[in-house]
């Protein structure tokens, strides 16, 4: 019998190792999975990578992990926020090295990892600061640069469902990054408000099939607060 | 130069710029709004002129922000502020929602900007080569991406500088991307001869227009 379904936070993030490239879900606080980022908190790994699209609020979730001095490097489209005082303090330091990434290009170059797409190109960023030292190639009379996929050793997702195959859905505007970051890492670890028996999620209705996730925990928290 | 000071004219305000924009936006179309005076051209479309409003966030058919005893706490925008979503409306991740973007699904975007070229290029996310913490989000897409890209913003900064110029010095955020320019003082298309102008804020004459912009502007024929 298949059972993705974890019960501690433990089990959860058993085995992240020093070094990782993580990647995070969630648009402001909406579908950002901050009991998985507390647990990679308590679990210890360092010399992190991790993408997501911004680059953390206050001192919690991301915040702290960054503030902790984990994180090796950031790779976001938006470090700004309401309070992005730890990234910024870290950044002027250089205690914290920056990748900017179009957000389209930064959820694209996940979407090819998760389908064994190594580079692709793209029109953003041509004749830019983000389109310098990349490949340029000409199609159809347009200029294009090359941007590689970005793997994940680890994602972190939050979905409003799941069943014990890993089979996921989402909440509005929840969805954003998760579904694509499922795809994407090679070790999916999912924290789901409701779980759900095996068939009681509508096939239909499956936006993440359980094949791209690995664990599921139960976190039941609530609406998101704060940006 | 002309006399400018002595030319009495009414600049629009951010209000009725938003509303000048709406004017010009067709039912049916597939409009992403951006951060800023843009996001309030929204309320200036009528819900029975169906134009379909995207955000970068993967929602498609946005509607107006709700009373603050309706907020949905799972539904924001990509300003990170609460919308409400349309009858027809739906949800999608963010690789179909840049999809959308990329695949010149939309048929327009408008942004606002620092800086915008006679040449269409646009310069709107970083006001220096070493800003402490630049920060793109999805402007750069939607520049590339969109079939129409218009820029919403004041004429000139704070101080009198134009922000419409010959070449932008702030770094850029697309290559000849800009078709209009939507400002307080006027509407002008960009062409192969440089920036066309449209229409006046009431009052104000071609020269007195000219003298508050630095690149230079051409009659429409």
């Amino acid at each position: 019998m298949i059972n993705k379904i974890v019960q501690s936070m433990a089990e959860a993030m058993a085995g992240i190792k020093d070094g990782s490239t993580v990647l995070i879900g969630g648009f402001g606080a909406v579908g950002q999975p901050n009991a998985l980022i507390e647990g990679l908190i308590e679990q210890g790994a360092t010399d992190l990578t991790v993408a997501a699209n911004n680059a953390g609020v206050g001192h919690v979730g991301l915040a702290r992990l960054m503030e902790l001095g984990r994180v090796r490097k950031i790779i976001c489209s938006f470090p700004r926020s309401s309070d992005p005082v730890v990234f910024e303090t870290l950044y002027r330091a250089g205690k914290i090295e920056l990748e900017i990434v179009p957000q389209g290009t930064l959820a694209e170059r996940m979407r090819a990892a998760g389908a064994g797409v190594p580079a692709f190109f793209t029109a953003t960023g041509v004749g830019t600061r983000m389109g310098m030292g990349k490949e340029l190639r000409e199609f159809d009379g347009r200029s294009y640069v090359m941007e590689h996929a970005l793997v994940g050793d680890v994602g972190l997702v939050e979905a409003w469902e799941a069943d014990r195959w890993g089979n996921l859905t989402f909440k509005k505007s929840g969805r954003n990054f998760n579904p694509v970051i499922a795809t994407a890492a090679k070790l999916t670890v999912v924290q789901t408000q409701h779980l759900r028996e095996l068939g009681e999620i509508d096939a239909d209705h499956v936006v993440t099939p359980g094949i791209f996730v690995d664990r599921v925990l139960h976190v039941p928290y609530g609406d998101p607060t704060g940006f | 130069m002309p006399d400018t000071a002595a030319i009495d004219f009414k600049p629009l305000s951010r209000v009725e710029m938003a509303a000048r924009v709406a004017h010009d936006i067709p039912e049916g179309w597939y409009v992403n709004l951006g951060i800023g005076i843009p996001t309030a051209i929204a309320d200036h479309v009528p819900l029975e002129r169906e134009v379909i409003f995207h955000s970068e966030n993967g929602v498609l058919g946005m509607g107006p922000a709700p009373p603050k005893d309706q907020i949905d706490p799972w539904l924001i925008n990509a300003g990170k502020q609460y919308v409400t979503l349309r009858q027809g409306g739906s949800f999608c991740h963010h690789a179909d929602s840049f999809s959308m973007i990329r695949g010149g699904h939309l048929d327009l975007c408008v942004l606002g900007a620092f800086q915008v070229a006679e040449n269409g290029d646009i310069a709107n996310w970083a006001t220096s080569e070493n800003d402490t913490a630049p920060a793109v989000g999805g402007a750069m897409d939607l520049a590339a991406g969109a079939k129409r890209l218009w820029v919403l913003m004041e004429h000139t900064t704070k101080d009198g500088t134009s922000k419409l110029v010959h070449r932008c010095s702030y770094p850029l955020t697309a290559v000849g991307a800009v078709r209009r320019v939507y400002t307080n003082l006027a509407v002008l298309d960009i062409t192969e001869r440089g920036f066309v102008v449209l229409d006046m804020a009431p009052g104000l004459t071609f020269d007195a227009l000219q003298a508050r912009t630095d690149a230079p502007l051409h009659r429409s024929a």
